[in-house]
C-alpha cells in the first residue's frame, strides 16, 4: 500500500479553527481522507462540519483513535505543536506549518530522538498516497494511483513533477514533501529507504535544491542501497551565494551546497538527472522503458 | 537579517561577552568627539554588512584627534569594495569608533546551526583573523567543535575542552569559559543564525575581546524580537528586497534581464534554471508564495516593473492554493495601473487554470502564453533578445 499513509490512516488536523486548517481539512476530506478529529484549545466539544474539536491532541486520540496529525498552527506555536503530537503517542506528524525558528525545531528534533513519532516537515506541502490519503495542502486532482515515488524539498515544484507524471499516464505510489527549512524530520534518506523497501514502488523521483548536504548523503544512500531507478533534479543552479532563495535551508554557504556538486554525487550513485525542471515525466517515462517496468 | 559590528557588540555586551570600549559614530564630529572620549590610539572602524573592510582601507588606527577627524573624513560616504560587497560596494553610512588594544593572539570563535547534527555547533579555531571557509578548506584539523544539546546549552566542559585546545593558559581558563558560554547563552536567547568572532583577541593583559562581531538572526525568529527587529538597518539592503518584504514576497535581485514571478521556492529555483538553459539570464528570484492574492501580485508585478533592466517577464505559476484566476486578476490591475512596458510570458498551470486563462484573454493586454515551463522560457528569452 505505498508508504506511510493509507486507506486506513485517520488524521487529526491541529489548527482546525484557522482558515488554512479549516479549508484544507475540508479539501483533505473531500478528496476521501480519514478526517475524525480537531484540536483547538479552548475550542473542546465544538465541531467543524462534522469533525470533532478537542481541547488536546491526546483528548482526541482516545476519542477517535487518530494515528496521523496534520499541523498549520502558525509559526511560533508549531514546535509545541508537534511535541503535543509526539507527547500524544501519534506516530506520523505532518508539519505544514512555514516560517518555524531554527532553534525551535533543534529543540523538536531533541526530543524527537528516539521517540516512535515520525515528523514530516515543517514548511511543506504534506504527503499524499493517490487515491487513498491526502494529507496537506497538495492540489489532489493532479495526482494519479500507480508506483512512482516522490520526494521532494520544494512544494510547487513537487507539483510540477506529478503533473508531469500524471500527463504521460504515470501514477504515483506516495508524494513525500520533506520541506524546504534547514532542520526537518523526515529527511531524503529515510523517504529512499521507505521506497526502497515498498513493494508497490517501482521507481522514486528525488527533487533537491541547494544548501546544506542532505542531496549528498541521499546520493551516499542511493549508491549503497537503491536498486530501483532513481530520477533527480536540483533546484537552484543559477543561484548566487550566500543568499537566500526562499527557502530558508536554500543558501549555498562557503560555496558549499551548490547545484553542480550536488548533481555530480547523484549522478555518480547512479541516479538519472533530470535536464532541466519540465522534463522530469519524460526523464522518467524513458527510464521505466528502459528497465521494462512501462512498456 | 544581518546587523552592523556595532549593534552585535552592544547586543553581546548585554550577554556579559567581553567587547572594547565605543561608539557608533554617523558624523566626523561625532567620531572625533568619541575618539577624544575614548582615549588614543583608538580604531575609526566603516560599519557595513559585508567583512573585508580592513583590507578595503575601511579600518584606521589613529593616536591623535587630527588623525581621527582625518580617517573618519576619509571613510564616512565612502564606496568600500571588498569580496563581500561585489564589484558596486557599499556607501559607509556610519563609523564605529573604538578602543584600540595590544594583540598577543589572535583567535576565531563562531556559533552557527548544523543542519548535520540539527543542532548549535561552536566553533574555535587558533587561525584568527582568517575566514574560516578558508581554513576549513586548507587546514580542517585546526577547527576545534563542540555540539551543543539544546537541553543543556554548552557544558562547562566543552568549553574547557575549546580553551585547552585553543592553548588559553590556565591562568586565563575562567575568562576564556566565561566568554564562550556568555556568546552561546546569546546565540540560543536571540534566535542567531550566525554569530562569529573573528578575530578573538587575548590581548597582551591576558583579557579575552570580541574584536569583531557579525551577528545575523533567524528571520523566522523576529516575530519575538521586537528590539532586534529595531537594528534593522534598510540602508545595506535593496530597495526592492526590502519592498518585496513589506508585502511578504521573498525576492532577490540578480544581474540579468529577465524578470521572473513563480510561486514557491523550489518552483522559482527551478524557472531561474529554465530560464538559464534557454540560453537567458534571470533579474530576479521572486517567490509570491502559496497564499498569494490579487494585491500581492499587483506588488509583485510592480518590483519587476520597476527594474530598468529588465526586458522581459516570465510568469510560472502552479497553482495549488494559488488559484490561476486569482493571480490572473493581479496581473491584469497590474498591468492596467502601471503600464506593460516589456513583453509579458505566461505559464499557468494547477487550480482554475481555464478561469485565468480567460481573464488573460479577454483583458486584451499583449500577452505571450506558453504551454509548459520549458517553452515558456524559451519564449522569455527571446522576447528579451528581441527588446534590447
Amino acid at each position: 500500500m505505498s508508504v506511510l499513509v493509507g486507506k486506513d490512516t485517520k488524521v487529526l488536523t491541529q489548527g482546525i479553527t484557522g482558515a488554512t486548517g479549516q479549508l484544507h481539512t475540508r479539501l483533505c476530506k473531500q478528496y476521501g481522507t480519514q478526517m475524525v478529529a480537531g484540536v483547538t484549545p479552548g475550542r473542546g466539544g465544538t465541531d467543524f462540519e462534522g469533525i470533532p474539536i478537542f481541547d488536546t491532541v491526546a483528548q482526541a486520540v482516545t476519542a477517535t483513535g487518530a494515528n496521523a496529525s496534520v499541523i498549520y498552527v502558525p509559526p511560533g506555536g508549531a514546535a509545541d505543536a508537534i511535541l503535543e503530537a509526539a507527547d500524544a503517542g501519534i506516530p506520523l506528524v505532518v508539519c505544514i506549518t512555514e516560517g518555524v525558528p531554527v532553534l525551535d525545531m533543534v529543540r523538536v528534533k531533541r526530543v524527537l530522538d528516539g521517540a516512535t513519532t515520525r515528523l514530516i516537515g515543517p514548511n511543506c506541502p504534506g504527503i499524499i498516497t493517490p487515491g487513498a490519503c491526502k494529507i496537506g495542502i497538495m492540489p489532489g486532482y493532479i495526482h494519479k494511483p500507480g508506483r512512482v515515488g516522490v520526494v521532494s524539498r520544494s512544494g510547487t515544484l513537487t507539483y510540477e513533477a506529478v503533473h508531469q507524471l500524471t500527463l504521460l499516464g504515470i501514477g504515483q505510489s506516495t508524494c513525500i514533501g520533506i520541506g524546504g527549512d534547514p532542520i526537518i524530520g523526515t529527511g531524503f534518506v529515510d523517504a529512499l529507504r521507505l521506497f526502497n523497501d515498498d513493494r508497490d514502488t517501482d521507481a522514486v523521483i528525488m527533487i533537491g535544491e541547494i544548501g546544506g548536504s542532505a542531496e549528498e548523503e541521499a546520493a551516499a544512500f542511493i549508491h549503497a542501497h537503491v536498486k530501483k531507478p532513481v530520477v533527480a533534479f536540483i533546484a537552484g543552479q543559477t543561484a548566487p551565494k550566500g543568499k537566500r532563495m526562499g527557502h530558508a535551508g536554500a543558501i549555498i554557504a562557503g560555496g558549499k551546497g551548490t547545484a553542480a556538486e550536488k548533481m555530480a554525487a547523484l549522478e555518480r550513485a547512479g541516479a538519472r538527472l533530470a535536464p532541466s525542471p519540465a522534463q522530469l515525466g519524460t526523464t522518467m517515462q524513458a527510464f521505466l522503458k528502459e528497465k521494462q517496468l512501462l512498456s | 537579517m544581518n546587523i552592523h559590528e556595532h549593534q552585535g557588540k552592544e547586543v553581546l555586551r548585554r550577554y556579559g561577552v567581553s567587547v572594547p570600549e565605543g561608539q557608533a559614530c554617523f558624523t566626523v564630529d561625532e567620531a572625533v568627539a568619541a575618539a577624544e572620549k575614548l582615549g588614543f590610539p583608538c580604531v575609526v572602524k566603516a560599519q557595513i554588512h559585508a567583512g573585508g573592510r580592513g583590507k578595503a582601507g575601511g579600518v584606521k588606527v589613529v593616536k591623535d584627534a587630527g588623525a581621527a577627524k582625518a580617517a573618519a573624513t576619509e571613510i564616512l560616504g565612502k564606496t568600500l569594495v571588498t569580496h563581500q560587497t561585489g564589484p558596486q560596494g557599499r556607501v559607509v553610512r556610519r563609523l564605529l569608533v573604538e578602543q584600540g588594544c595590544q594583540i598577543a593572539r589572535e583567535l576565531y570563535l563562531g556559533m552557527v546551526v548544523d543542519r548535520g547534527t540539527g543542532r548549535a555547533t561552536m566553533m574555535a579555531s587558533t587561525e584568527g583573523g582568517v575566514e574560516i571557509e578558508e581554513v576549513a578548506a586548507r587546514t580542517p584539523e585546526k577547527i576545534l567543535r563542540e555540539t551543543i544539546d539544546p537541553t543543556i546549552g554548552l557544558a562547562g566542559y566543552q568549553a574547557r575542552r575549546l580553551a585547552f585546545g585553543l592553548g588559553i593558559p590556565k591562568d586565563q581558563l575562567g575568562k576564556a569559559v566565561a566568554f564562550f558560554t556568555a556568546l552561546a547563552k546569546a546565540f540560543v536567547d536571540l534566535d542567531c543564525s550566525l554569530a562569529e568572532i573573528n578575530p578573538l583577541v587575548v590581548t597582551k593583559g591576558g583579557d579575552l575581546l570580541a574584536l569583531d562581531a557579525k551577528i545575523g538572526f533567524d528571520d523566522n525568529a523576529l516575530f519575538r524580537h521586537a528590539d532586534l527587529r529595531a537594528l534593522r538597518d534598510p540602508s545595506e539592503e535593496d530597495p526592492r528586497e526590502t519592498e518585496a518584504a513589506k508585502f511578504d514576497l521573498s525576492y532577490i535581485a540578480l544581474d540579468g534581464n529577465i524578470g521572473c514571478m513563480v510561486n514557491g521556492a523550489g518552483l522559482a529555483m527551478a524557472t531561474m534554471d529554465s530560464v538559464k538553459a534557454a540560453g537567458g539570464t534571470p533579474a530576479n528570484f521572486l517567490d509570491v508564495g502559496g497564499g498569494a492574492n490579487a494585491e500581492k501580485v499587483k506588488a509583485a508585478f510592480q518590483i519587476l516593473l520597476s527594474d530598468a533592466a529588465v526586458k522581459a517577464i516570465f510568469i510560472n505559476i502552479f497553482g495549488g492554493i494559488l488559484r490561476c484566476d486569482v493571480l490572473a486578476d493581479g496581473v491584469v490591475q497590474a498591468a492596467r495601473e502601471v503600464g506593460l512596458k516589456v513583453p509579458l510570458v505566461v505559464r499557468m498551470e494547477g487550480t482554475n487554470v481555464e478561469q485565468g486563462k480567460k481573464i488573460l484573454a479577454d483583458s486584451k493586454l499583449d500577452i505571450i502564453s506558453a504551454s509548459d515551463m520549458q517553452d515558456g522560457a524559451k519564449k522569455a528569452v527571446q522576447a528579451a533578445g528581441r527588446a534590447s
